[in-house]
């Protein structure tokens, strides 16, 4: 009996060693890979903290020279170095409110169409369609943007718009000119149409928030089905919806690609939605490589920074919009 | 009340016909964009196009260069991107699942993930090709894998989070460390989410333009190295497209062809298989 004991002795301590051994190989091994896993957390805040610094620190000349004034600006010069953004900002902003001004309607009208009237067998295959417009990459919308639908809305768009709209005092400013077909109305629809699909499946999405018992109870009292969606659905996701808004609204105002090939690059406001302009994104895909001296790659660089600002504020404003409706969803 | 309750049924008639306008609209839209790629980008689909150089202006050629310079800096910049974006994932969704530093992160994450791509250009510009003194395909690679790890670090999070504790509790109840049952349960329970992350990702960007302008910029010839100005798909249809060259246009029309085939074909493999683990 105490030999078996006295021959277990040495082999248990072995092991014992063995598992002390394991144990503190786990222990190191789980410290290394949860400090990797907080690294690379905290490395996407130094990544965004760098993008705004080194854009702070890159325009600095720009607005050394230009002051404030750089911001109210429309003038914009290589040949003399002088440098406005207010042209592009213009640009920017109403090319986005054109897309707006169609994907907000368009999009909804989707959302509606997905969730409450297309048969069942179709929802999936229409919805995945409709999202691949935002699979798309941004180039191939140019390319198509400048060979197809310039053409297009230069021959069978633009001129009813002119004869039509033109001679109305008020609004007619806006279709004023020769219709070029390369200009900031293609743009803007162009932007439209690929900022679609965020509005269309964020809302579709909300809408499946809405409790059944909700609309069963306005079907109950005897509501059409268009009169559920206004009064009962499309309040109820409101949050939400304006959450896809703004998520589509964040990226009409930075895309470059579809947008540079289109709008025809003048650094100038006109009155007229059916002449050239430019955006920021486009300037600085246009120019940046060509940019000789500091000041102007230091102005193009001040551009990006103004877009960045402009689009964090609308993004952070929809992240904040879908986190709340994400909160009441879970409740 | 006969006559109000048909002005509703109107109403109601006409707005729904608006709404199943609207999908047409979207639809419409998406077919006249493939049929103008794929009338256009046939037309030059040649056996040439991958096996020759990117022409001069009035002579014949392919995209070969191009082509090389787009696999191998996505590739690069997938091999980048998403180990950061998996383990920044991983953080959210395992270590730091209560923690506020996650708030944080995934709040920023989300901006940086629809952040416009010509932002991180610029920067990457700032950073990389000043420092250096020329452009590179390493730039470009780098500007890329920024574009890939939010995208990653977004679905890891989404997919870890939806493998149900009890796993996670069980492995832990067997004596598993941590960092065992993060790597052999929960990620096999979310692998095929965590592979459509890295399938989208791959995606985006290997159609994007904008972050390799100044980056990668461009290159005419052969070019097996990447610390020099590279070719690649996206820039090149951006240059032929705008040139007034004919044959120029119509390779651009085959690369764009050739991109959206890539693109959409990934998505939608991505999308199939995130959709048959939600089905089960």
């Amino acid at each position: 009996m105490t030999d078996v004991a006295m021959r277990d002795q040495p082999a248990r301590r072995t092991m014992d060693a063995g598992r002390a051994a394991v144990l503190s190989r786990f222990r190191t091994f789980d410290a290394v890979f949860g400090g990797l896993t907080l690294a690379a957390a905290v490395f996407v805040l130094v990544l965004l903290g760098s993008v705004i610094v080194s854009l702070i620190i890159g325009s600095m000349p720009a607005f050394r020279a230009f002051g404030l004034g750089f911001l109210t600006s429309q003038v914009w010069n290589p040949n003399d170095d002088v440098y406005g953004a207010l042209g592009a900002i213009y640009g920017t902003i109403v090319t986005s409110v054109i897309a707006m001004a169609i994907a907000i309607p368009v999009g909804l009208g989707i959302a509606v169409f997905l969730s409450e009237l297309c048969p069942f067998a179709l929802r999936k295959p229409i919805g995945m369609a409709i999202e691949l417009l935002a699979g798309i990459p941004s180039i191939i919308y140019g390319i198509w943007g400048l060979f197809i639908f310039a053409p297009f809305v230069q021959s069978y768009v633009e001129p009813p718009l002119i004869a039509v709209l033109g001679p109305i005092p008020g609004i007619g400013a806006l279709f004023q000119g020769p219709p070029y077909g390369i200009g900031v109305l293609t743009a803007g629809i162009i932007l439209g149409i690929m900022v679609l699909p965020f509005i269309s499946s964020v809302s579709r999405d909300v809408f499946a928030t809405v409790p059944p018992v909700l609309k069963e109870a306005g079907y109950g009292l005897g509501c059409t089905t268009w009169e559920v969606v206004k009064n009962i659905v499309i309040p109820f996701s409101r949050t939400g919806v304006i959450g896809g808004v703004m998520l589509a609204l964040g990226r009409a105002l930075g895309e470059t690609m579809a947008v540079t090939f289109v709008i025809g690059n003048a650094h100038r406001i006109s009155a007229s939605v059916l002449s050239p302009g430019t955006t920021i994104s486009a300037a600085i895909a246009n120019e940046f490589t060509e940019a000789v001296g500091d000041l102007y790659t230091s102005s193009l660089i001040a551009l990006g920074l103004i877009l960045f600002v402009i689009t964090f504020i609308v993004l952070a404003i929809a992240r904040y919009m879908l986190l709340r409706i994400q909160r009441r969803a879970g409740v | 009340m006969a006559t109000f309750s048909k002005a509703r049924r109107a109403n109601n008639a006409v707005f729904l016909g608006l709404s199943v306008g609207a999908a047409g609209l979207g639809l419409l839209a998406l077919v006249f964009i493939l049929v103008a790629l794929l009338w256009n980008g046939l037309a030059g689909l040649r056996p040439s196009v991958f096996t020759e150089m990117t022409p001069p202006p009035g002579a014949a050629g392919g995209l070969l260069n191009a082509i090389y310079g787009s696999v191998v800096m996505t590739l690069l910049g997938l091999a980048i991107g998403a180990p950061i974006g998996l383990l920044a994932g991983t953080y959210m969704a395992e270590h730091g699942r209560y923690s506020k530093l996650t708030v944080v992160v995934r709040f920023l994450n989300d901006i940086l993930l629809s952040a416009p791509s010509i932002i991180i250009g610029l920067f990457v510009y700032e950073v990389v090709v000043t420092r250096i003194g020329h452009f590179s395909g390493i730039a470009g690679a780098l500007a890329l894998a920024i574009l890939v790890i939010p995208v990653v670090a977004r679905t890891t999070e989404d997919m870890l989070l939806l493998v149900p504790n009890q796993l996670r509790e069980a492995a832990s109840a067997m004596g598993l460390p941590r960092s065992h049952v993060v790597l052999k349960v929960a990620y096999s329970a979310a692998r095929p989410g965590i592979i459509t992350g890295l399938l989208l990702a791959f995606a985006r960007i290997s159609g994007e333009t904008a972050p390799l302008l100044f980056t990668a910029l461009n290159n005419q010839f052969w070019n097996a190295d990447i610390t020099g100005p590279t070719a690649s798909l996206p820039t090149v249809i951006f240059q032929f497209a705008l040139s007034p060259y004919k044959d120029w246009q119509q390779l651009a029309w085959t690369g764009a062809l050739i991109i959206t085939a890539t693109v959409l074909i990934l998505s939608i493999a991505a999308r199939s298989l995130g959709s048959t683990r939600t089905a089960k």
